[in-house]
């Protein structure tokens, strides 16, 4: 009689669990690239950026063939209109087709690139150039391209944030001048508003919303430049004094103009920023905070009505700061894992330091340029409105927001907080913001350890 | 001693019969261990690792887990979301979609129009349909509000008030119905003709016949249509992100991280929040324990609908 045998399951448990873990241990580890390449042998580039306007492939295509007729040992291969997470997926998933140079529209992610090793540390290749980075760049522009003393990216033009102001509103409304302090600023909105007698807005003089166009908190937060973390990197936006001061400010502004509801419900007429029925192009805002690209739309598009710029004000405290801004821009940065970094930095060098270059595609770009001498060059578009945000970016009190290892995610905290904060549903800012400083650290801790 | 003698023929045989079996079952077995048992063990894995997808994963115990459970503020509101839409969304579909199949039923003349005009707005792609609903109900621009303020009627604030937003992700599922009314129409087209003419001789009214002849045979179909909708809406994700999105008309440039869920995260479902920790913020530990919450309720309700095969089974298949 045969007999029975019973097996038992725990060696193909084993079995099973040491191949899920072999398995899963090979796909955690990305491709590694090198630094050891020749950059004078023949050798192709892949280079992804953001840009997809016709006008501004063809300015990347232009500066890729200025760069390739230098170094012709040297081709480029450019997609565009990449997004970060197209690009953060590509480099994590790795593949013989992931980009060698890569940029970032938003300054958000740096601290997570940098610190994640994502993107390669760009010291090693500046020192080899012998570049002086700190002589090239202004300050906060190396700021936010930097994370704890790792330089992953460079700024590759900048992004400069002012007031732009309807001329003919401010002559009717008898305003002879842009606001420069906070107060007048909140002023000059109550003056600017008009409304007709059913209640409804016919003309609003600054949307204080934080969901309008460009308001996100922390470009009018930095007109009052805090230090948004301490020396630990914990967030100290409840011991901040002008994190209350700036909450307060904005939500007496919205209160001031008719309050959080009635505007909200005007701010659902408004047509999309980018498009034709652009709330301050139809002359329904009468102040916007816009970044310098905004200048060329207006006169694109054309508006019926006389418009300025100028930098946004800054509180009544802080009056010789007077040409402030919130900085930020493109960043661009090798792959970790290129296999050709020293070929890729000779392309992140021309497009970032070489002032020609970098001069000839803020032209083309319409954005400020991000080095020194590019910004004092006489090369540089001369038109007033735009030379308002070429000031702002030389300025020496314009700040950037700082980059975080977790990324933008504080950002979004203090978005969610603001729009509770706007809505009047944080009685208590205090406890709030030590609450919104937990939640942030809290969310660091889990993605920095 | 004939039974020794031929136990190594049978042995083979048996040997090959197991193969020919494992060779028909290999195309499933290989699909399911490659896309369902070996992501299934890699999300249980990374939930105990903190992993950004360049560094190599390092074990940290339940840190993920007490992150998700005590310190994230959004994981309560987007589970709340995604179980409200469950429960909410998938009733009215399942009423609706069998009310129209009902309606199409008894539909004498233009049957045909009436079946192409229900099933078509289900054709439309979700992101089209979702920007179109959207502009429709605009508060300020759209012109449904338009119609109901010139009624007299209040016009609600659907996409920017939160009691509102949810619901308006309801009627926007509930105009696409196409899916359920042709499921429910089949169904309600195959019940046997001979059992209507009975209960009309039994006397019986609407209301009865629908009780004891129509639900009893559709009871399969209507399951079907809970288990797999309940499934479907866990996952719920462009509809509500493309309407956040929209509606909020906050502006960022590529690539600047949005927390989705406008209004005040109403309409932020579980989905949102995997793909925001996951791929957005590269918080792949945290993003595998909310993949695995969403897994085991998943499983928990289907099990629920499906115990005992009971629901999936018509009344003369029942034992």
């Amino acid at each position: 009689m045969q007999r029975l045998r019973h097996r038992s399951p725990l060696p193909s448990l084993v079995l099973l669990l040491t191949t899920a873990g072999l398995l899963l241990s090979g796909c955690a580890r990305p491709a590694v690239g090198s630094a050891e390449d020749d950059p004078a042998r023949p050798v192709t580039l892949r280079f992804w950026h953001g840009w997809s306007q016709r006008s501004e492939v063809a300015a990347v295509d232009a500066a890729i063939a200025r760069f390739e007729r230098r170094h012709p040992n040297i081709r480029v291969v450019t997609t565009g209109n990449v997004t970060d997470e197209t690009v953060n997926q590509a480099l994590r998933a790795g593949g013989g087709a992931t980009p060698d140079v890569v940029s970032s529209f938003t300054t958000d992610n740096v601290g997570q690139y940098c610190s994640s090793g994502m993107w390669a540390d760009l010291d090693p290749f500046l020192r080899k150039s012998g570049v002086d980075k700190a002589a090239v760049f202004p300050k906060p522009l190396l700021d936010y391209s930097s994370y704890r003393g790792t330089q992953c990216a460079l700024p590759l033009l900048a992004d400069a944030y002012g007031l732009y102001y309807n001329r003919d509103a401010f002559e009717k409304a008898g305003i002879t001048r842009p606001p420069r302090t906070m107060s007048e600023f909140a002023e000059a909105a109550r003056r600017l508003t008009r409304r007709s007698a059913g209640g409804s807005y016919e003309q609003l003089g600054f949307m204080p919303g934080f969901r309008f166009y460009e308001n996100s908190p922390e470009r009018l937060f930095a007109q009052w430049a805090p230090t948004w973390f301490d020396a630990d990197g914990r967030s100290r936006l409840a011991r901040e004094p002008s994190t209350k001061r700036f909450l307060s400010f904005q939500r007496g502004l919205v209160t001031a103009l008719g309050g959080y509801g009635p505007l909200e419900r005007h701010r659902t007429t408004f047509g999309e920023e980018m498009s034709s029925q652009n709330a301050f192009r139809t002359g329904k805002v009468a102040m916007l905070l816009d970044g310098e690209w905004r200048g060329r739309m207006l006169k694109e598009a054309g508006t019926d009505f006389r418009w300025g710029t100028a930098p946004l004000p800054v509180p009544d405290d802080q009056a010789d700061a007077y040409g402030r801004g919130c900085l930020t821009g493109t960043v661009i940065g090798i792959a970790h894992s290129s296999r050709h970094q020293n070929a890729a930095w000779e392309l992140v060098r021309f497009l970032t330091t070489d002032t020609d270059q970098v001069v000839a595609f803020a032209n083309a770009i319409h954005n400020v340029p991000s080095t020194k001498a590019a910004l004092a060059s006489p090369a540089l578009d001369a038109d007033p409105a735009f030379r308002t945000f070429v000031g702002i970016a030389g300025d020496p009190h314009s700040v950037s927001v700082p980059p975080s290892a977790n990324g933008g995610m504080y950002l979004i905290a203090l978005r969610d907080f603001g729009y509770d904060s706007e809505a009047g549903r944080v009685p208590d800012l205090d406890r709030g913001l030590r609450r919104l400083d937990r939640r942030i650290d809290d969310d660091t801790r889990q993605t920095a350890g | 001693m004939a039974h020794l003698a031929t136990a190594p023929g049978a042995r083979r045989r048996r040997a090959r019969e197991r193969l020919r079996v494992l060779g028909f079952l290999s195309p499933w077995l290989i699909g399911f261990t490659v896309f369902f048992g070996y992501p299934l063990i890699a999300t249980v894995y990374f939930s105990f690792t903190r992993y950004n997808q360049i560094q190599p994963p390092s074990f940290v115990g339940l840190r993920n887990w007490t992150y998700v459970f005590t310190q994230m503020p959004l994981f309560g509101p987007a589970l709340w979301n995604t179980l409200w839409l469950v429960v909410v969304m998938v009733a009215l579909r399942v009423v609706f979609g069998l009310g129209t199949g009902l309606l199409v039923t008894k539909v004498k003349t233009g049957a045909g129009f009436f079946r192409t005009a229900f099933y078509l707005p289900y054709l439309a792609p979700p992101v089209a349909a979702t920007v179109a609903f959207v502009f429709l109900l605009n508060p300020g621009t759209g012109p449904v509000n338009d119609a109901l303020t010139a009624l007299g009627v209040p016009a609600p604030d659907w996409w920017g008030d939160p009691h509102w937003a949810k619901p308006s992700l309801v009627l926007l599922s509930l105009w696409g119905i196409g899916d359920l009314m042709v499921i429910f129409l089949a169904a309600l087209l195959d019940v046997p003709k001979e059992r209507y003419e009975a209960a009309q001789l039994d006397g019986a009214g609407p209301v009865a016949t629908f009780r004891y002849v129509t639900w009893p045979a559709i009871t399969p179909v209507v399951m079907f249509a809970v288990v797999t909708g309940v499934v479907q809406t866990m996952q719920y994700y462009t509809q509500a992100l493309v309407a956040g999105k929209l509606a909020s008309g906050v502006s960022v440039g590529p690539g600047t991280p949005v927390q989705p869920g406008y209004p005040d995260h109403s309409t932020l479902t579980v989905t949102q929040l995997v793909y925001s920790l996951g791929f957005q913020h590269f918080n792949t530990g945290a993003a595998c324990v909310l993949s695995l919450v969403l897994f085991a309720v998943a499983m928990a309700a289907a099990s629920l609908l499906m115990r005992g095969r009971a629901g999936l089974l018509g009344a003369e298949d029942r034992p």
